[in-house]
């Protein structure tokens, strides 16, 4: 009989080896299904793993993995935050597409105005309104004791909602044929969120993305705040003797990661998306609760945990166009990935033990 | 830059741009397809998907096809196109309205590669557009609804309020008046393109309002399980939807890519590929009607295969004057016919349709 | 004029999908699990559901492989969640993206096909919708008067003190997932095999995002799980009804209704908790926490 006994630290070699051999058994697992499939398993492999880094056309998929990571990696690292105080915001999505309404619609007011103040003003209503839509399961948590996690996913879908409206309606282009969706904001140069150096992939968002992993960093391992966020998490009884108070954590944390949200959301409508339609959310603040958890609640994990996803986003669109892979395929492989990441991990927390009878 | 003057430059450019020199025959000519939802959805990409299939099967060895599915509109769509591109596809077809700005985008830093955008209403030198009239199928199709009601109602269940879908309404009202002037639509929006279970509850509601038979611009077939359960007809949308006939699929309305894909990928092989916007009809093959079945009397049968030969031929326009708006202002004189600048910013519902457009 | 029992038996129909998929999560979750993956179980059961009922020409079969097949596609996120300790919200995340995959690559051989058609039972409805209506007291019976039942909310409000008092957390857990499976499967038949009588990819269209806010809505009770998932439901009947009578209306506001409806029902319910300090109703005391038995 083997049991599981949690381990205080974990060896560093361990914390190298599990994702490292999470990935090879994804490999196995998903070469028998594309040998299954019919597909040459290695080369599928290769494909999605090898090619979009080193393969004939590496150096347009190497940036764009920046671009794909970049607001995975902005919003798992204020997630992280939150939740290693054991506070659960899932409505990130929500709070994606909110910043990106009211960032963009900063920009969609000063049209066609060409001053250089937009884009700031646009990135700090983006921040704000992901912060405002965070801080609601924040209030209504600390005020009357509703659950966070479900308030913030309901909100989620309102969020959805109210993006459907303003493609339809109040920010719908006037100059658009009568067709949903917002004046495209990467030909508005004043609001625009280009590449910053050619070739590169990186705009403003790839670089506040890494600004966020620094600084929460920072904060988890440098600052007060952060020692507080940790001792609430793991003995949330002691850190309130300890003066922490649980309602002024709950308002950072969720007002943090949506603040965070909301900047991604505003970054990527003003550049690589362009536009407010109604599929403004596309799953990034969803995917970003995964990266977080396959980044271990750690800033230098998370930044990893991103690379890799974007990876197989990028490999999955490599190996349909190469290999006509189905899109399906793809899926069930990124499926298989996350649930053998998430599954090994268990070694990192736990260490096997043989159950001793007494 | 309006869409007039959009046109003009277009058309400068395309006068004088140089024949590009046929295509190296012993390669063969990658072509590119990015779409927006799984080849299974049995409806939009399904369709552009079976004329993908088509061109293969046409030229053989000369070309070679392939296709990202399930593309995202957005920031997705310009990687993926960009990768097409970067595989060494040099004719690439985006089909999807969202696809727009990210394959100008992409088209901007590859001129020697030629795009095809479809539905969309912006154009480049290496960007051509492309589109089908569905608003003449709708036509035939509206003439069959108007035979074959029994309660004078019809039911219409629109995607979005945009201006192809309100060509649609509008068409396939004006035929159903033409032959029945006590034809009344109800018409309900699902704003979706696809939702199995909404559309049911659409072609529920529509049957719940006295309708009898329902015409749809959403591509499940939903609305048609909802109508055999009623014993109301239905006609297949985009595919033919064939496991519903004879009945309640009565008809369909295809859309047949496959003539324009074969020919524009002929005039790349052969070297005289121009940037155009190119808006086809039942003429050219791109909008069919499916299969008729015997549960529609052979004289209304008639009647429309009459009325589909006739806009093929270019002899008559469904959108012929005398026609008012809703609003009761006039619209076209008598004989005169509507303009595709007027068409694809249509934002009304003509003379006779109750529902009102939300805006 | 609108017929408010014909638009009332449109109801019926219109939310039974949810209905189950709800019915299901709401097991789940009582035992204090968060699966968010009830997506990926719909609509692995709208595909095995269909292929069922295609092939043995038996609509009936294609609802009991449908629940087989919701209740085996949970197995990895049971597996991830009860014995290797993982995060019930990104496992479930996990197992919509698998789910949806899955389907998808399965689905292929059984596009374009057609569904056996079924008998109507009472009143022209699906006799499904009648299975459904008869599981939400079954459903409320077992969680209020039965023992296991019992057992199984005692694990989800406290697990440390049920592992205590010597129940099997897990089993109990894995018990209430592969139910949850179930239920979601047949939800998600229901709208390949009695609504669309076809299979296409991505069919279940967001079904069962619906079902986890129709549980938060209930208050995590049975009946409050046939209040929410008619209130859901109604929103988008009446709306199409009222746009077919030619009634113009706001529908992507009154499409936010139902969720904001949802957050001031929680709200409402946590502040009584709060505030008069009475024990039970709100959500499950081990909602979503992690159980690891020290002995």
């Amino acid at each position: 009989m083997i049991r599981l006994v949690p381990r205080s630290d974990t060896p560093a070699l361990l914390q190298v080896a599990t994702p490292v051999m999470a990935v090879l058994a994804t490999m196995i697992a998903g070469g028998i299904l594309f040998a299954i499939m019919g597909y040459d398993p290695v080369a599928a492999i290769k494909t999605i793993f090898w090619d979009p880094l080193f393969g004939l056309a590496a150096s347009y998929s190497r940036p764009q993995l920046l671009v794909k990571a970049a607001p995975l990696i902005l919003i798992a690292s204020g997630l992280a935050v939150g939740f290693r105080a054991g506070i659960w915001n899932i409505g990130a999505e929500g709070q994606y597409i909110i910043g990106a309404i009211t960032g963009a619609a900063v920009a969609l007011a000063a049209y066609p105005a060409p001053e250089m103040w937009i884009f700031p003003a646009m990135v700090i209503a983006g921040a704000a309104g992901g912060w405002a839509w965070g801080m609601i399961p924040a209030l209504l948590r600390n005020w009357f004791g509703a659950s966070e996690i479900l308030v913030s996913l309901m909100l989620v879908y309102v969020a959805q909602r109210i993006a459907a409206w303003m493609a339809f309606g109040p920010m719908r282009n006037p100059e658009g044929f009568g067709m949903p969706g917002s004046r495209n904001l990467q030909q508005y140069p004043a609001a625009s969120n280009p590449e910053l150096i050619a070739g590169t992939g990186a705009h403003w968002g790839v670089v506040a993305a890494a600004a966020a992993v620094l600084a929460t960093w920072f904060l988890m391992s440098r600052h007060i705040r952060g020692f507080h966020i940790r001792a609430a998490g793991t003995a949330p009884r002691a850190a309130r003797f300890a003066g922490v108070r649980p309602e002024t954590l709950v308002a950072f944390c969720l007002g943090l990661s949506g603040a965070l949200a909301g900047m991604a959301g505003l970054f990527e409508v003003a550049g690589p998306a362009g536009q407010i339609t109604d599929k403004v959310g596309v799953g990034y603040g969803f995917t970003a609760i995964i990266v977080a958890f396959l980044g271990r609640l750690h800033p230098v994990g998370i930044l990893l945990a991103g690379l890799l996803l974007a990876l197989t986003y990028i490999g999955g669109e490599l190996a349909q166009l190469t290999m006509n892979l189905p899109a399906a395929t793809v899926q069930v492989f990124q499926g298989m990935l996350l649930f053998f990441l998430l599954g090994f991990d268990l070694l990192t927390r736990y260490r096997i033990a043989r159950r001793v009878t007494a | 830059m309006n869409r007039r003057q959009l046109i003009a430059s277009v058309a400068a450019m395309t006068t004088i741009s140089l024949a590009v020199p046929a295509w190296a025959q012993d390669e063969p000519l990658k072509v590119g397809f990015i779409y927006v939802g799984p080849v299974g959805d049995g409806g939009w990409t399904y369709q552009h998907d079976q004329g993908r299939l088509a061109v293969e099967a046409e030229f053989g060895d000369r070309v070679e096809t392939t296709f990202i599915e399930s593309v995202p509109e957005g920031a997705d769509a310009e990687r993926a196109i960009t990768q097409l591109v970067l595989a060494g596809n040099k004719l690439i077809f985006t089909t999807s309205f969202g696809f727009m700005d990210p394959t100008i985008n992409v088209a901007a830093k590859f001129p020697d590669v030629k795009f095809e955008h479809a539905t969309g209403y912006k154009r480049a030198d290496n960007v051509a557009t492309y589109d089908a009239r569905f608003y003449e199928g709708r036509a035939v199709i509206g003439t069959i609804a108007g035979r074959m009601t029994k309660s004078n109602k019809i039911g219409y269940i629109g995607s979005f309020p945009i201006p192809e879908v309100i060509q649609g309404i509008n068409s396939s009202f004006i035929h159903a008046r033409k032959v029945n002037p006590d034809v009344e639509m109800k018409v309900v929006w699902a704003y979706s393109w696809f939702d199995p279970a909404k559309e049911a509850d659409a072609a529920a509601a529509l049957l719940a309002e006295g309708v009898d038979v329902i015409l749809q611009h959403t591509d499940s077939t939903a609305p048609l399980a909802k109508a055999q359960e009623a014993g109301a007809i239905g006609f297949g949308q985009a595919s033919d939807m064939a496991a519903f006939a004879p009945t309640p699929r009565v008809s369909s309305i295809i859309d047949n890519w496959a003539p324009y894909y074969i020919k524009r990928v002929g005039q790349v092989l052969d070297g005289t590929w121009t940037s155009e916007a190119t808006w086809a009809g039942i003429g050219d093959g791109e909008v069919v009607i499916g299969e008729i079945t015997e549960a529609v009397p052979a004289e209304v049968k008639a009647e429309a295969l009459a009325l589909r030969d006739k806009i093929a031929a270019g002899e008559y326009h469904p959108f012929t004057g005398p026609l008012n708006k809703a609003d009761g202002s006039a619209w076209l004189a008598e004989g005169q016919t509507a303009t595709d600048e007027e068409l694809s910013g249509m934002n009304f519902f003509v003379e006779g349709i109750t529902a009102e457009i939300p805006q | 004029m609108i017929d408010p029992i014909a638009l009332f038996l449109l109801l019926l129909s219109a939310s039974t999908p949810i209905l189950f998929a709800a019915l299901g999560e709401l097991v789940v979750e009582r035992a204090g699990v968060l699966n968010l993956g009830v997506e990926g179980m719909m609509i692995m059961g709208a595909l095995s559901g269909f292929a069922t009922a295609h092939y043995s020409g038996n609509a009936f079969l294609g609802f009991a492989a449908a629940a087989l097949a919701g209740a085996l596609v949970a197995l990895p996120f049971a597996i991830l969640t009860q014995f290797l300790m993982s995060n019930q919200v990104a496992s479930g995340l996990a197992l919509t993206l698998f789910g949806l995959g899955l389907a998808a690559l399965f689905g292929k051989p059984v596009e374009g096909v057609k569904a056996p058609t079924m008998a109507a039972g009472p009143l022209g409805l699906n006799w499904i919708v009648w299975l459904g209506l008869a599981m939400v007291p079954a459903i409320w019976w077992f969680l209020n008067r039965s023992r296991a039942g019992l057992i199984l909310r005692g694990v989800g409000e406290n697990h440390d003190a049920a592992h205590a008092l010597g129940y099997d957390v897990r089993q109990v857990r894995l018990a209430a997932i592969a139910f949850g499976g179930a239920m979601a499967g047949v939800g998600g038949a229901f709208i390949s095999i009695a609504t669309v009588l076809q299979w296409t990819e991505g069919m279940t269209a967001g079904a069962g995002w619906i079902a986890l806010a129709i549980v938060v809505f209930s208050n995590w009770t049975a009946p409050g799980v046939l209040a929410g998932a008619w209130l859901f439901g109604g929103v988008t009947v009446l709306q199409l009804r009222l746009q077919a009578a030619g009634v113009r209306v706001p529908v992507q506001l009154l499409s936010m209704a139902p969720y904001l409806a949802t957050i001031i029902v929680l709200v409402a319910i946590s502040a009584r908790q709060k505030f008069s300090r009475r024990a039970g109703g709100a959500a499950p005391g081990s909602l979503g926490q992690d159980f690891h038995a020290l002995r």
